[in-house]
């Protein structure tokens, strides 16, 4: 039966959007931890770390989200893990983002001059202190704008997890459409939440880059 | 290992004290094939200064860097304050804790106000008190003459400041020996006095110094000897008066002749 696309449908659509922004939230979180370890391991003086970490970024840069999200959707299946779609697209995008902000704050924190390791080096400060109380909040300030804008990323990239069945905003508008048959309209409807929720952060980041781009203090 | 240091009354003679603080023996360093140190024998003693002078490239800011090793040599044995200085971490600790270091472009943290880059370190490292920290800081900063501006940020102040905010970092954290590399090359000509003359204070005080430096009045006046490198090699080392009236080798007086002929 053919139900016209109304207010309720709608609502359904709204409603959808706190698991879009649910798993946006994790994948940041989760992406942020392991990219801060990911970030450090590429700027080490350690060889192994290094090509650790640089494998780790250029796998999961390399090959589709979509195929990273199957993959450990079924793989967990494989291996005897009965993993729930939730747990399956939060897995996927924390490993996904982490390579991505990995690399991002890679770029940060070798934009800290070289000056800046010596001088805290040479003040008798080993690498924890060093990195945590010099190098680090210097790079973090770098780091804001492109992070804030990867953000989009992540959000939109939710999106693929509708493919694996997590009821989102995309797979909920998928739903609507197989109700409504108005896939223009629906879709038209998704797009613009997408837009809605992305376009003020987009805004933000390029704000903060102008902020941070001016001379300091 | 004696603590305490006598100033040195005498400004102009070298004390000949058996206290050496700094052994570099056969010391050898290389970027690649390009070799730049070359065998480098120098003993420094406590209380003495000593000014590292020739051409770019010669390499005397890295023998400076391997004192502390930011540049970590290849061969020979380097001693500093009788540690030893190997691959672990350990005895690197406990070196560059002892050994200050001024650099060319100053290096101050640009997110921390004067004041807390001069209490990091001391907190962090030695594990010394806040109050007692900021004690410490405001006293060296009274010493280079800047203590109003312990609040500002170190982008706010001139180079000339910034070089002297950075020697009371050092100082906090009551180094036995401070190296200067080029600590007057980046600041304009009217910076170079004040930062001159802080370092004067602190030669007067006692402190056991090795710079490299062109500023050869601060060379004659201040230096107990004066070494000159050429291509990895330390070429010829004399008291300041015999180095600049008698210099022995022809590089030295080739070096000598283009650096004071303006």
């Amino acid at each position: 039966m053919i139900r016209a696309f109304g207010y309720n449908e709608f609502l359904f659509l709204l409603s959808a959007v706190q698991w879009t922004l649910m798993l946006s939230v994790i994948a940041f979180i989760g992406g942020g931890i392991v990219g801060l370890v990911v970030a450090l391991g590429r700027t080490s003086d350690v060889k192994p770390l290094r090509w650790l970490s640089t494998g780790y970024i250029q796998i999961f840069q390399g090959t589709p989200l979509l195929m990273q999200l199957f993959l450990v959707f079924f793989g967990a299946t494989v291996i005897g893990i009965d993993m729930s779609p939730w747990v399956a697209a939060a897995v996927g995008l924390t490993l996904n983002t982490s390579a991505f902000l990995g690399e991002i704050w890679r770029g940060c924190i070798q934009s800290v001059p070289r000056g800046q390791w010596e001088a805290a080096s040479s003040l008798g400060l080993r690498y924890p202190g060093l990195m945590r109380y010099v190098i680090l909040p210097q790079a973090v300030k770098v780091a804001v704008p492109p992070t804030v804008g990867y953000l989009v990323q992540v959000i939109k990239g939710t999106s693929l997890a509708a493919i694996i069945g997590f009821v989102e905003l995309t797979r909920a508008g998928q739903i609507v459409n197989n109700a409504t048959f108005q896939p223009f309209l629906v879709f038209g409807i998704v797009a613009a939440i997408y837009f809605a929720l992305c376009w003020p952060l987009s805004l933000l980041s390029q704000r903060l880059e102008a902020r941070y781009a001016a001379p300091s203090r | 290992m004696a603590l305490a240091t006598e100033p040195t009354r005498d400004g102009v003679a070298p004390p000949m004290s058996a206290d050496v603080v700094i052994r570099m023996e056969g010391v050898q360093k290389w970027y690649d094939q390009f070799q730049v140190l070359k065998d480098i024998d120098l003993e420094v003693h406590r209380g003495e200064r000593i000014v590292i002078c020739g051409p770019s490239g010669s390499g005397k800011s890295t023998l400076i860097r391997c004192i502390n090793q930011l540049e970590r040599h290849q061969k020979g044995r380097i001693t500093v304050n009788g540690v030893e200085l190997g691959p672990h971490h350990r005895q690197l600790d406990m070196v560059r804790r002892e050994v200050g270091m001024v650099f060319q472009s100053f290096n101050l943290f640009p997110h921390l106000t004067v004041l807390e880059n001069c209490m990091l370190a001391p907190m962090k490292v030695r594990g010394t008190t806040k109050a007692e920290a900021k004690a410490t800081a405001l006293r060296y900063l009274e010493r280079v003459r800047i203590p109003e501006q312990a609040e500002k940020y170190p982008g706010q102040l001139s180079g000339g400041q910034q070089q002297r905010v950075a020697i009371a970092r050092s100082l906090c954290m009551n180094p036995k020996v401070m190296l200067f590399d080029e600590p007057t090359s980046a600041l304009d000509p009217e910076m170079v006095k004040e930062v001159l003359d802080t370092m004067i204070g602190l030669a007067e005080d006692g402190m056991t110094m090795l710079c490299v430096t062109h500023e050869m009045g601060f060379a004659k006046s201040v230096a107990h000897r004066v070494i000159f490198m050429d291509r990895g090699e330390i070429v010829e080392q004399n008291t300041p008066e015999e180095f600049f009236t008698a210099p022995k080798s022809e590089r030295t007086r080739s070096f000598l002749g283009q650096i004071l002929a303006h």
